[in-house]
């Protein structure tokens, strides 16, 4: 499958995915389609950061971050809760499946493949809620400074007249 | 409080308040979240030093003009964002002087019969859900188990659903219900040798998956409401136990 293709197909599914789970959770209407655009853009970032090898831990605190980071932005545009755009677009980087599968393992028997993914579980949460963290952090730094530049500037402008 | 009708504006204050952080709390917000819409909504009506104290089980509110301090329980908890959204909208109508208190009182009421997605929507989007994270996960672009997923996915949500009428015991229903979704898909590999149990089940398991309610733990704790944090990570546990412990039941029964 060439290169292109697979992009293609990443950047639609995951979409597709963050909204069906939007409609599972009872989004507004006016948040959907935002909603859908945060997770794909936030499991390209996993996807790719990971196809380029950097890790499980740094790709899922990238992908976190970015979602973050637009989810707040989203959030000042449409004037809802952030928590609307960011729990559908977490759902692909979210751990739940290595969480189902520890304790499958453990049910069948398997008890270091468990003890594995129950760490997997712990390092990949970490990691999301570590981004999102930083994310919060960064738009905060940001609006802030904008809003120190906008009085200087209109501070200079004032002196002019 | 000496007057009769200064008791009956801090008791109205009250209920707004707590019936606010009631229907946030069930439609999955943050603990931070919920305890600053409460305190701006009483700081918006006038009332000066309120405390509030939430936790998913239950919250805490007491004014100091009024000498009151009530609690309110919350039993069931899922993740229902329109309540919260509705909410926020009220509160932020409320700070802008849009509607008054007796108005924020009607609306707030009316707030947890807000619509919802209809029933056959929400199993489409769990079923495309549960079809497409499949296909991510495994990297392998199979379409074979493309179907299977989607189908194992609706008919699990769907149970799980139906089950939660009927039991309040969150555990049973998706025990139920992840049992469901592993029989099912032992009998599409008995049909069609080339359907791989192990894919469909990813995919199948992700609606009901407690991935979202640990992230929301973890943020909880890092915010520093701890309380709340561990008591969610309890139930991301908890259900996690019951998804895993339905599903090995049923491959261990079937020898699969």
């Amino acid at each position: 499958m060439p290169f292109w293709l697979e992009i293609v197909i990443n950047v639609t599914f995951s979409y597709i995915a963050s909204v069906g789970f939007a409609l599972t959770i009872n989004v507004p209407h006016r948040a959907l389609n935002l909603s859908g655009i945060s997770g794909a853009v936030g499991w390209m970032a996993y996807w790719l950061c990971f196809r380029a090898g950097m890790g499980r831990m740094l790709s899922n605190l990238l992908g976190a971050f970015l979602i973050g980071i637009l989810g707040l932005c989203f959030a000042r545009i449409k004037k809802c809760p952030v928590t609307v755009f960011n729990i559908p677009a977490l759902v692909p980087l979210v751990p739940g499946m290595p969480a189902y599968q520890a304790v499958r393992a453990l049910v069948i028997g398997n008890y270091t493949q468990g003890q594995e993914l129950i760490l997997r579980v712990a390092i990949v949460t970490g990691a999301i809620g570590i981004g999102f963290l930083l994310s919060t952090m960064c738009t905060e730094a940001f609006y802030k400074l904008k809003r120190r530049h906008l009085r200087k500037i209109q501070l200079y402008i004032q002196r002019k007249k | 409080m000496s007057d009769k009708k200064d008791a009956q504006f801090y008791q109205e204050i009250l209920d707004i308040c707590l019936t606010a952080g009631r229907l946030m709390i069930e439609g999955g917000s943050e603990m931070y979240r919920v305890e600053d819409t409460m305190l701006r909504i009483a700081r918006n009506a006038g009332v000066e030093d309120t405390r509030v104290f939430a936790t998913p089980t239950c919250v805490f509110m007491s004014l100091d003009g009024g000498d009151l301090s009530q609690m309110k329980q919350i039993r069931d908890r899922n993740i229902n964002l329109e309540l919260v959204d509705r909410v926020n909208q009220l509160s932020r109508l409320f700070a802008a002087k849009k509607i008054d208190i007796t108005e924020l009182r009607e609306r707030i009421i009316q707030v947890a019969k807000a619509p919802s997605f209809p029933m056959w929507l929400q199993i489409i989007g769990a079923a495309v859900l549960s079809a497409t994270l499949m296909v991510l996960f495994m990297d392998n672009y199979d379409w074979v188990d493309f179907p299977g997923a989607a189908i194992v996915g609706a008919v699990g949500f769907w149970a799980y659903c139906e089950f939660k009428k009927y039991t309040k015991v969150r555990f049973l229903s998706e025990l139920i219900a992840a049992m469901v979704m592993g029989l099912l898909a032992v009998i599409l590999n008995y049909l069609d040798p080339a359907v791989i149990i192990d894919h469909i089940l990813i995919g199948a398991l992700m609606t009901l998956v407690p991935g979202l309610a640990l992230t929301n733990a973890l943020r909880d704790l890092f915010m520093g409401d701890l309380l709340s944090g561990i008591v969610r990570m309890c139930e991301a546990t908890l259900s996690a136990l019951a998804l895993g412990a339905g599903v090995g039941l049923i491959l261990k029964f079937m020898g699969a």
